[in-house]
């Protein structure tokens, strides 16, 4: 293959799904490196990864390597790059809120001090991944246990809520600086899920790692573990049959119907309107059912495998999946729509949770709430891998960024998910379903974008000499995500709060890792 | 008002009648209750066991066959997944379509070719006559990947309906009778679930739900988790799976509070 050239000389251009050897990675000083990816960002590309290691034989006085991943979707390339870090690393937070989170992480997990950072807080509250020069503001704590963003005033309160919520979900810590219900500013401390798998990814058994990588997040175990054998794949230089990428395909909008569907029931719960609320709640279960149909488990578990699939379709379970498909596709139609013909619904809706378009470019967010901004970004088209790469889905978008629009971006989603499922289905191609795989690359790094039900999912990973995982980066969409939830509550009600954070719907496990 | 009343007559009535009737359909290629046969097994052979992401199962060897004849399985760390099934070359194990697999204690779901689940005992005394037809459940997730949750969460939907057995989900502590964990216990979170129990009135029982629960699942060993919700508290019923089905949970429900199953029968 010839070499892509790269639009940003020190970095160098490779494709989603690929990989490179390490080698040719450009490495550069500090300074441009940051050159780069300021001019990169402000030319519109968005910072996708950016983490460190220790890399093997490196001088003992730049003991660290950064690597950053930029994505440019309308060139639909991706671009690496490296630098060596002596012991500090001088923030862009300032001028792009979007790398803010990274640099956090880069201080909490390589004990990298990093200057000139608005707030250098705690991502996850975790042990270090890598020894490095201490710093005062990431030593670890209690969870949690960390100063606040805090407004001060006669009439000012706080409010705290969490870990423990009042509902059956996932922990975390939310802190609101109220006037009166009045919200000036919410912020979120997360880490309580925090359990270490990026650290044990290092190195891990090719079956451990299969099974760090369906458990990322339960609820897009299709879109992780997609992401998960690409990047084996890249590796090992494997081709897949067309039958095997379609069966993926398949499998990855089930599971964005089963939680889109998921999502607008419970939306409707959170205002009151119970109908849809009552009616999409058992028909997520539906779609999750059918996802167990191919594979035997709700959620997608050991559907897929590196190289393939592990589950195929007959004729017989074909057509039980379209019959199914479409009966519930008509009954979910039925019972969104009573939540479009509500007008006291869509007044609860209407100009709640404004996330502003600005805003939301700024601090680089993906997925359906990027879209509901008129955002149009979408991996499925502006990285297409797999069977997306043959099969078109229009992203779709809204432009009012409110609750609504987080609302109707699903909705138009559902339609064209379930298209597509039909689709594949009625002419689903020939094949095997899984195709051998030879040993991973030695040194070298693979890079690619998934674009799961929640937005982007990210996976980059290294190889050392011997060609095993050295480093194994994950950045699920709602690490992007987490502080537009901030921003979108500046100015609400606290009272709206639960509507607001159910039409983000983020998830804490695939934060904190 | 009319399009409701249509959607509501067209949706239909979609509370299952289990468990006086049938049980839900199980998709056919379900991973339930695993079966070992020991006789397929060659001498010497670990491959399941080699293979295997959370260490679930202990070989046989030469040394203890004669305490152990056939391989061990810890159902309690099982991800149900198919590495052990499609690396053996004699089918030695294969998992049925059997949901029941909740137990009292954690060492009742280490299974071998000749001793599977034992039953399981419901609820007695006090506890029986105080929660057995009255259970708020709080449920705290603490590191894991949120299928748990969201099997659980299930129960509530008007499929399953949970509520018509007199088990709900509560959010305060003070009202909770029973405190479901799910997730590998994260350090991070030991103190509130710690708190959790504590603000708990006693009489109170603890169930710990998913692989992470119960033994660590896919992070047991890791510094940052404390290897499932026994580190903390007494756990008294223990629901496997890596998301346990949510017939499986509410079946492990339904027979630690002695309710009747299917036709009449108790389990």
């Amino acid at each position: 293959m010839n070499r892509i050239v790269s639009a940003f000389p020190a970095f160098t251009a490779i494709g989603v799904g690929r990989s490179i050897p390490f080698a040719s990675v450009v490495r550069s000083d500090i300074a441009a490196f940051q050159r780069t990816l300021a001019d990169a960002m402000t030319r519109g590309c968005r910072l996708v990864s950016l983490f460190a290691m220790p890399e093997p034989n490196a001088p003992a006085e730049m003991p660290l390597t950064a690597v950053a991943i930029l994505a440019d979707d309308f060139g639909s390339l991706l671009y690496a790059g490296r630098t060596s870090i002596a012991d500090s690393y001088p923030s862009m937070a300032a001028d792009f809120p979007q790398v803010q989170l990274f640099e956090r992480e880069l201080a909490e997990q390589c004990g990298i001090i990093v200057t000139g950072h608005p707030w250098l807080k705690p991502v996850r509250f975790a042990p270090r991944l890598y020894s490095g020069p201490d710093h005062p503001s990431t030593a670890p704590s209690v969870c949690g246990d960390m100063e606040f963003y805090q407004v001060k005033g006669a009439e000012v309160h706080e409010v705290a809520v969490g870990p423990v919520h009042a509902g059956v979900i996932e922990p975390g810590h939310f802190r609101f600086q109220c006037h009166g219900e009045n919200i000036f500013h919410l912020e979120i401390s997360l880490g309580y899920q925090h359990r270490g798998v990026e650290r044990a990814m290092i190195g891990a058994s090719p079956a451990r790692a299969f099974s760090f990588a369906q458990t990322l997040c339960g609820d897009t175990t299709i879109g992780h573990t997609t992401a998960y054998c690409q990047i084996i794949e890249a590796l090992s230089d494997c081709r897949k049959s067309a039958r095997a990428q379609s069966l993926r395909g398949i499998a990855l909008e089930l599971e964005r119907l089963a939680n889109h569907v998921g999502d607008l029931g419970a939306i409707s719960g959170d205002v009151g309107f119970l109908p849809t609320a009552s009616f999409c709640g058992r028909l997520r279960g539906e779609f999750l059912n059918m996802t167990a149909m191919l594979c035997g488990n709700r959620f997608g578990r050991d559907m897929l495998r590196p190289g393939g699939v592990q589950f195929d379709l007959d004729r017989q379970l074909t057509d039980q999946l379209q019959h199914r498909l479409e009966k519930s596709a008509a009954e979910a139609r039925q019972a969104i729509e009573l939540m479009w013909n509500s007008p006291s619904t869509m007044a609860r809706l209407d100009d709640t949770g404004r996330l502003d378009p600005l805003d939301a470019a700024q601090l680089g967010v993906v997925g359906p709430m990027a879209r509901a901004c008129n955002l149009p970004r979408d991996a499925r088209h502006d990285h297409p891998t797999g069977i997306f790469r043959f099969v078109h889905i229009p992203p779709a978008t809204w432009a009012t960024g409110d609750v609504f629009a987080r609302a109707f971006v699903r909705w138009l989603e559902i339609r064209r998910s379930t298209e597509f499922i039909a689709g594949q289905l009625a002419g689903l191609p020939e094949g095997d379903t899984c195709s051998a795989l030879s040993a991973l690359a030695p040194d070298h790094l693979a890079v690619t974008l998934v674009e799961g039900w929640r937005g982007e999912i990210c996976h980059v990973a290294c190889t050392d000499s011997a060609g095993r995982l050295f480093r194994y980066k994950v950045v699920d969409p709602s690490f992007h995500n987490w502080p537009a939830v901030g921003m979108a509550l500046r100015g609400q009600e606290i009272s709206d709060f639960p509507l607001c954070n159910k039409s983000f719907n983020l998830s804490y496990c695939g934060h904190d890792l | 008002m009319l399009d409701i009343l249509i959607a509501r007559i067209s949706q239909g009535h979609q509370t299952m009648t289990y468990p006086d009737g049938p049980s839900p359909p199980l998709p056919p290629r379900f991973r339930g209750l695993p079966v070992l046969d020991a006789d397929k097994c060659a001498d010497g052979c670990t491959l399941c066991a080699d293979v295997c992401p959370t260490q679930a199962i202990t070989p046989a060897t030469a040394e203890n066959a004669a305490a152990m004849p056939g391989p061990l399985m810890d159902l309690g760390r099982c991800l149900f997944c198919t590495q052990c099934t499609s690396i053996c070359p004699a089918d030695a194990i294969h998992f049925t379509q059997n949901h029941r697999l909740a137990a009292r204690r954690a060492q009742h779901l280490h299974i071998s070719p000749h001793q599977s689940l034992p039953p399981l005992e419901e609820l007695s005394g006090r506890l029986k006559k105080l929660l057995g037809r009255s259970l708020k459940i709080r449920v705290v997730s603490a590191g894991g990947c949120n299928a748990c949750e969201a099997d659980v969460n299930v129960l509530g939907t008007i499929g399953w309906d949970l509520q018509r057995f007199g088990i709900d989900f509560v959010a305060s502590p003070r009202h909770a009778d029973a405190l479901l964990l799910t997730g590998a216990l994260s350090r991070n979170m030991h103190m509130a679930v710690r708190k959790t129990w504590d603000a708990m009135p006693d009489p109170k029982i603890a169930i710990a739900v998913g692989a992470c629960a119960i033994s660590g699942g896919p992070y047991a060993g890791h510094p940052e988790v404390l290897n499932g919700a026994e580190s903390v508290l007494p756990v008294d019923l223990f629901i496997p799976g890596c998301p346990p089905h949510p017939l499986t949970i509410l079946d492990g429900l339904l027979r630690v509070l002695g309710k009747r199953i299917a036709d009449g029968q108790k389990c």
